[in-house]
């Protein structure tokens, strides 16, 4: 099985070709630098991404922004979504404080990136 | 206007990264007198409604979201004991350095400085700007004006929408709105490339399955009071729609995203060249414009990609204008920078002969150019070289020009040729 | 009882009546379609006041052009409205367009229009460098006015609320029917009965005249289109830019507004529908191509915005003001196009005089002169500033940066007597959206001050009223769907 990736760390955009045996990659081409080999092998192994969002708070007319502190499983992210929906937040928030612990259980937590007074 | 004036070493317009970053530069470099006027009611400019993460790789090597990067500046600004002066908004500024500004709680003032630094960031060119023909209803916004409805206000300003213009922003929102319910249709772009991070187009388009169509545009709005939906279609080398290639997208939201503007109306009142290729302020390596002591960095003076450059410009502008202040001059000879084959907008556009030292030259490709390299030269003498794989005008480019290899005062020419 | 009037249409005619007749002790009511007065042709038009040399000779339009030109300074004066007289030319490319300006020369002389001449080409130049070079000569006409048609409009809204006109939005009449002493009015979803009914509802005017009289009258559905460019530091022009008349009107202007943009503009495009104000990429491009005759050098780069508005051209091409004939009780204004805008002062004087004299109208006692609309913030000096601020901090608070356009201003603007209730309002009123920006920094403060100001929540904010709202939802209930 062969899977694309375009990869992202730089304007070339290479175009790579991953292609596996089950789930063992056998050959990555398309690449023209190794930043762009262990991109394609993360991709397609566990692809991760962080989330960031704005949740309301309660007591507050403006909504606090948060972020996963770490990349989740880019298959969770819109289940993350609404799992971090269901935070009933309360002002203060001061930035870096966790707003849902382990979400998911993937050990990650979600967090502050701004105060809310 | 004596009785009213305020004198002050430093005044910065706008405390987002650029004023930010500055004003800690000033204050670093030994001057305590300063202060950033700025008319949102907190400091931090649009990194406050840029929540994403992806700020701050270069300065501080990790990935910060807006709000974050934005609070390290802030922080180190109170640390600093530098007076941010939030709700005030300049109405004009002088070439004699006067500086007239409005707030609710100081009313009209007026400030003396002996130098200002204009950081008053960029806006999105709107609608009108595109001329797109249509209804004039409700549903379409710039996607910066969106992104402050979602994620400092809390709202959806839509539930279907299209995207034209492929900038970071669009590309930015388009996840967004996904991520929050919304279906987004469409991301259409008038060029053959996006000007947008390749890094957006596949983290904010592709993982949500969000088609780009390149080379086209919205030909049509539709709606009476509120957007139902828009013509896309495909256009020809000259960017003329080719009849035919109509695409028709039921929308209740059209978002743009379609190129920033360095807000540069009170250098124009105040009498600063502007040029007409980055649309900011004419500047010096030391980023002091036409008129002695007023110097521009961040957005005001080119538009960036990333707030790295920002910060890293600003900081040199906030010592540069302090050592004006203790020098009370940048006057010398110079030698011109001039934008050569597919370059636009080099900035600086001039380059004091006062000292040797390493300038950034930073300028957007003006096309895509593959196996290239960007070239500086002096006449007919090669000063720098840089070789990419890929230039694309959605990422500056910067080359360090070490000023030990001018001579004399001939224009350089910054160019990309192919290898 | 006082007598009950009703007026159909708050555009510029529909108010300008409103507020002479709010002079009398009557019971005035005004219907308008749109959520807010002056939503038609009046907002969308070239905001000129024309000298009053193209209309023909004898007709209604060269003789109230004319008036309304002479009264206009007066006009905006009382009410506070901002106004200028810079003046206007016809400018001539050919020997045979010369011929034409000599003619319109001839027919402003005639219908009693002051300060013409005819300029040759250097002359033409000295004033305005930036017209195409290629220029023959051209018709002076000093006495060109500019105004803004919809400040215009909310003034006299306002002055005639003040003395008790009410205005009642979003009813569009669908019918007026002749009753015993009087009229019922209907509307999409209410009646009125009236003592007596005036229709100054411009594009619909012919619809409603027809339903009370056996003269039918047709309205052609006009359409033009028009682009705003930013205003400059550098003046571009100084005066009004018309080139030669054709039969479908004044042809393409360059013009200065009040407010120092470059309008560019009309199209004109007889369509079907008289609602349909879309703006096409045809009669854009044709704007721009025939703009560029006057002015070779225009740049689109400080465009900020497009826009159309329907002119109501009565096919036999004059206006038709009084009572309609045969039909007691029942007044109009019929095919107002331009020069209407113009002509508003001088037709609601003779409407209103007619009006007085057939119904026997007792003046009030208690009439309250206009209130000038105050100086706006972005034109003040630092002292008059300094005063405002001191008077009321929310104008220490810019809200609008593009155009100079403080809270203080935007809440007053919704306070007014025919206040405003949607951000379209709001940026009609103080200018507020209306830069180059085009709303972007602006238009989420205005819909929160809009939203307090109300007392309505947020997501019931609209654009322009009805359905055109802003937002669709707040984020939490969105989540529920992911």
């Amino acid at each position: 099985m062969e899977k694309q990736i375009v990869c992202i760390n730089c304007p070339l955009g290479c175009r790579i070709t991953v292609t596996m045996d089950g789930n063992e990659i056998t050959k990555i081409e398309g690449n023209t630098c190794k930043r762009g080999e262990n991109y394609a092998r993360q991709e397609v192994l566990s692809p991760v991404r962080v989330i960031t969002a704005v949740l309301p708070v309660e007591g507050s007319s403006v909504p606090v922004s948060v972020k996963t502190a770490a990349p989740v499983p880019k298959n969770k992210i819109f289940e993350c979504m609404s799992e971090m929906s269901k935070a009933n937040l309360k002002a203060p928030i001061h930035m870096g404080d966790v707003i849902v612990p382990n979400i998911l259980g993937t050990g990650v937590n979600v967090v502050a990136t701004k105060s809310v007074e | 206007m004596a009785a009213y004036g305020i004198d002050v070493d430093i005044l910065i317009v706008g405390a987002g990264p650029a004023g930010l970053a500055a004003a800690v530069a000033a204050k670093e470099a030994g001057i305590d007198n300063l202060v950033i006027l700025e008319r949102e009611d907190h400091p931090g400019g649009i990194l406050r409604q840029c929540i994403h993460n992806g700020f701050g790789l270069h300065r501080y090597n990790e990935e910060l979201t807006g709000p974050e990067y934005a609070q390290r500046d802030i922080d180190r600004a109170e640390a600093l004991g530098i007076d941010i002066r939030c709700g005030t908004t300049v109405l004009s500024v002088e070439a004699d350095h006067t500086v007239t500004a409005v707030s609710t709680s100081r009313g009209l003032e007026t400030y003396k400085a002996k130098a200002i630094i204009l950081a008053m960031g960029c806006r999105e060119r709107p609608r009108g700007a595109l001329g797109i023909p249509g209804s004039r209803c409700a549903g379409i916004y710039t996607a910066g004006t969106a992104q402050k409805f979602v994620n400092l206000e809390g709202f959806m300003p839509g539930k279907k929408i299209v995207i034209l213009g492929s900038g970071d922003i669009g590309l930015i929102m388009a996840r967004r709105m996904t991520l929050q319910g919304a279906k987004v249709l469409a991301c259409v772009e008038l060029m053959p490339y996006s000007s947008g991070l390749k890094r957006n187009i596949v983290q904010c388009l592709d993982d949500y399955g969000i088609p780009l169509y390149l080379s086209h545009t919205v030909i049509d709005i539709e709606g009476g009071e509120r957007l139902t939906g828009v013509t896309v279609a495909k256009v020809d080398e000259h960017r003329m729609p080719i009849p035919g290639s109509e695409i028709h997208f039921d929308c209740d939201t059209l978002l743009l995203s379609v190129g920033l503007i360095p807000e540069n109306e009170l250098s124009n009142q105040a009498g600063l060249e502007i040029s007409p290729f980055t649309s900011g302020p004419v500047v010096n390596d030391v980023f002091e414009s036409s008129v002695p002591g007023i110097f521009a960095c961040g957005n005001v003076l080119h538009v960036h990609d990333l707030v790295d450059y920002v910060s890293q410009e600003s900081t040199e502008a906030g010592k540069a204008a302090a050592e004006y202040i203790h020098r009370e001059s940048f006057d010398g000879k110079n030698v011109q920078v001039m934008d050569g084959n597919g370059v636009r907008g080099t900035v600086p556009q001039k380059i004091l002969l006062n000292e040797e030292k390493k300038v950034n030259l930073m300028f957007r490709p003006s096309g895509v150019f593959e196996k290239a390299q960007a070239v500086v030269m002096q006449g007919d003498t090669v000063l720098v070289k840089k070789r990419a794989q890929i230039f694309t005008p959605g990422e500056m480019v910067v080359i360090p020009l070490d000023t030990t290899k001018l001579s004399g005062e001939e224009p350089i020419r910054v160019s990309i040729e192919k290898v | 009882m006082q007598k009950k009037v009703l007026i159909i249409g708050a555009g510029v005619i529909g108010c300008a009546i409103a507020r002479g007749l709010s002079r009398y002790q009557i019971d005035l009511t005004v219907l308008e379609r749109g959520h807010d007065v002056c939503e038609g042709a009046s907002k969308a038009n070239s905001g000129i006041v024309h000298a009053g040399f193209d209309a023909k000779p004898g007709t209604m339009k060269a003789r109230l052009n004319v008036e309304g030109s002479q009264q206009y300074e007066a006009f905006c004066r009382e009410l506070g409205v901002p106004y200028s007289q810079p003046g206007a030319l016809v400018l001539a490319f050919s020997d045979d367009e010369m011929k034409t300006v000599q003619e319109l020369y001839q027919q402003g002389i005639e219908n009693g229009v002051k300060e013409l001449s005819v300029l040759n080409a250097e002359e033409v130049l000295a004033l305005e460098p930036n017209v195409n070079k290629e220029i023959k000569g051209a018709l002076l006409a000093k006495t060109s006015g500019l105004v803004s048609p919809y400040e215009l409009t909310y003034a006299l809204a306002d002055h005639a609320a003040v003395n008790g006109a009410h205005f009642i939005f979003n009813q569009e009449v669908r019918s007026i029917e002749k009753i015993d002493n009087g009229f019922t009015v209907k509307t999409q979803d209410n009646q009125y009965e009236t003592d007596i009914v005036i229709n100054c509802s411009g594009v619909s005017s012919a619809i409603l005249h027809n339903q009370l009289s056996d003269d039918k009258r047709e309205i052609i559905y006009r359409r033009g289109q028009y682009w705003l460019l930013d205003h400059d530091v550098n003046k571009l022009f100084t005066m009004t830019m018309f080139q030669c008349p054709t039969k479908m009107g004044k042809g393409v202007l360059v013009s200065p507004t009040v407010h120092g943009n470059i309008l560019l503009g009309p199209t004109a495009e007889d369509i079907p529908d008289s609602q349909d104000t879309n703006t096409t990429a045809e009669g854009l491009a044709n704007v721009l191509n025939t703009a560029k005759k006057t002015w070779p050098g225009i740049n689109t780069r400080t465009g900020i915005t497009s826009f159309s508005g329907i002119r109501a051209h009565e096919k036999n091409g004059d206006f038709i003001i009084g009572q309609v004939e045969g039909v007691s009780g029942a007044y109009e204004t019929v095919g107002i196009e331009s020069p209407g805008l113009t002509s508003a002062p001088a037709i609601s004087a003779l409407l209103v005089g007619i009006i007085e004299k057939n119904e026997q109208l007792t003046p009030k006692d208690d009439f309250k002169p206009a209130v000038p609309l105050p100086k706006p913030f972005n034109e003040m000096n630092d002292d008059e500033r300094r005063q405002a601020i001191a008077e009321n901090p929310l104008n220490g608070k810019l809200i609008c940066r593009c155009e100079v356009v403080t809270e203080a201003e935007i809440r007053a603007a919704i306070r007014r007597p025919v206040g405003a209730t949607s951000i379209d309002g709001v940026k009609r009123r103080t200018r507020a959206g209306m830069g180059r920006c085009q709303g972007g920094f602006c238009s989420p403060r205005v819909a929160e001050i809009i939203s307090e100001e109300l007392g309505i929540p947020m997501t019931e904010v609209t654009k322009s009223g009805n359905s055109s709202k802003l937002l669709v939802g707040k984020l939490e209930d969105s989540f529920a769907e992911v």
